[in-house]
């Protein structure tokens, strides 16, 4: 398949969706927990842009919904709670220190190209002719792990969880022209649930532990000093 | 591809490369000129840089008793290297000979060899600014040409070639096509850009404050002609970046014959990409503060992971099967 032959809608879905790739490596790297939740929002509306761009471009009118519902879930509602989070715990200045924050990237680059070299099957398909992206949000939700994997701060870990969130919701809209409403909206619902849930639990972490370092919760006893 | 037998096309060639080195001081005016304003001064006149080179050709050189032959050579091999890596550029003509016989990593490969030159003379002379200087340019060029070699790399996938000539009217002759990858290469091309012609984020070309320039500290003990070639290349350099930058994933307007009115056409565009390009170039120092020098491997990590994400999209969305 050439990109020549697509049309300038579907070429604008290809460009959206590698620059949604580019947030999820800028979230890895992101130090600030604000500057990562504006990352976070930008990515959502980034999917959104793709939702609608597919819905002009096959003329699927339900996917407009999906878009909006996106648009609405991701770029603002669920930013703006985690934001009024990180101000209820007073945690707008946080900086976390990366460890090694070349070599995630790097192990991050690897990713890309498992997901590529693991989803090269379904190029031969004869799907939507935007099925190339699978590879794209496979790696956004690998991303996505990688980074819950890698940090220690809850906040950042949940916003990791979302973003593969938004790598399936990416596979879906790109290969298969989105899922039934039903099924869109009961994953909407799953979504912010777990948003207002993760808030209840921070603050509980934070009782318990004094901080949101998930480290912390490995050490059986209180004491500074017993900290490595 | 050019016809390098073509005796028409070596004129074309050379008065192209004289032209280069002639309008490259004017760009430097320019985008001075831009970034004063922008900042609340009138700031210097156009003809400011050739004033000075003149007056620097016309000056004695000094060169201290403890220097080598290198010191007194690596301005003329500097100029020379950087002057070379223009003419494979096209800047109004795609059909250039030069373009022919000499690719894009002959282009890597001579902005390499001038600035080992460059880096060998700072050192030459003994002075602790002269080696802090060269240290930090190759700490900065050593992570800076992986970026570029990578963001060239995916331009000439899609191109199927190396050479800049094909490589431009490629681009030209597919129209308007939105591709992901030459989104990601632009940007990494940009920051390498900024990085190796020590503008505002990397080096501060307008000051010589002693404990963060890079440049200037290596070429702190050149006075006269040496000074005004290392000058005068450097001016070339910031030039050179532009118009591959503004030809390569801009074309539209270059000619591709020898005809009056196409190379008058030619000449325009690439007038207006300059003067475009050196605008976006002093908003950004304008905005930009000046960073520690710790902090430019992250920056120039940024560039090589913008031009890998340009290759990897390249061959996930725009190969397919």
């Amino acid at each position: 398949m050439n990109l020549l032959q697509l049309s300038l809608l579907e070429q604008a879905i290809f460009v959206s969706a590698a620059l949604i790739l580019f947030v999820s490596f800028s979230l890895l790297a992101q130090r600030r927990l604000v500057a990562s939740i504006h990352a976070f929002a930008w990515q959502g509306a980034l999917v959104a842009a793709v939702a609608a761009l597919v819905a002009a471009a096959s003329g699927e009118n339900h996917l407009y919904m999906s878009a909006i519902l996106t648009f609405g879930l991701k770029a603002l509602l669920i930013p703006w709670m985690l934001h009024r989070l990180v101000r209820m715990l007073e945690l707008e200045r946080h900086v976390e220190q990366l460890k090694r924050p070349a070599l995630v990237i790097m192990a991050g680059a690897a990713l890309v190209i498992f997901s590529y070299w693991v989803s090269l099957p379904i190029g031969r398909l004869d799907m939507a002719a935007t099925r190339n992206i699978v590879a794209i949000s496979l790696s956004v939700v690998m991303l996505g792990l990688l980074m819950m994997v890698t940090r220690q701060q809850a906040v950042v870990q949940v916003i990791g969880f979302m973003s593969m969130e938004n790598g399936l919701f990416l596979a879906a809209v790109a290969a298969t022209h989105g899922m039934p409403l039903v099924v869109e909206l009961g994953i909407a619902f799953d979504v912010l649930v777990a948003a207002v849930i993760f808030g209840v639990f921070f603050f509980h972490i934070r009782e318990n532990i004094d901080s949101l370092d998930v480290d912390r919760l490995n050490l059986l006893t209180e004491k500074e000093d017993d900290k490595p | 591809m050019a016809d390098y037998l073509n005796p028409a096309a070596w004129i074309f060639a050379f008065i192209q490369a004289l032209l280069f080195a002639a309008a490259a001081p004017l760009l430097v005016a320019w985008v001075r000129r831009v970034k004063s304003r922008l900042q609340n001064r009138s700031g210097p006149e156009l003809m400011q840089p050739y004033r000075d080179l003149y007056k620097l050709f016309g000056k004695q050189a000094m060169v201290s008793q403890n220097t080598s032959i290198i010191f007194r050579a690596a301005p003329y091999i500097v100029f020379c290297t950087t002057w070379l890596a223009a003419a494979i550029i096209p800047l109004v003509v795609t059909q250039l000979p030069t373009a022919a016989i000499a690719d894009v990593i002959v282009l890597v490969g001579f902005l390499a060899l001038g600035r080992f030159f460059l880096a060998l003379a700072g050192m030459d002379v003994g002075t602790a600014f002269g080696g802090m200087g060269s240290s930090r340019e190759m700490l900065i060029s050593a992570l800076a040409e992986p970026a570029m070699l990578l963001a060239v790399f995916t331009v000439a996938m899609t191109a199927h070639s190396t050479n800049l000539s094909s490589v431009i009217e490629h681009v030209l002759n597919s129209g308007i096509i939105l591709r992901p990858s030459y989104l990601f290469a632009l940007f990494a091309l940009m920051l390498v850009a900024v990085a190796e012609t020590g503008r505002i984020p990397i080096d501060n070309p307008a000051t010589h404050l002693e404990l963060t320039m890079v440049h200037e500290a290596m070429i702190l003990e050149y006075s006269g002609r040496h000074l005004a070639l290392m000058e005068w290349a450097a001016h070339i350099k910031l030039m050179l970046y532009g118009v591959l930058i503004a030809n390569v994933f801009f074309p539209w307007g270059i000619a591709t014959n020898f005809s009056t009115s196409a190379v008058a056409i030619g000449l325009l565009a690439i007038t207006l990409k300059l003067i475009l390009l050196a605008i976006i170039l002093a908003i950004s120092e304008t905005v930009l503060a000046k960073m520690r020098l710790f902090r430019a491997p992250q920056y120039l990590n940024l560039a090589l992971l913008l031009a890998l994400l340009g290759m990897l999209s390249h061959v996930i969305l725009e190969v397919g099967t």
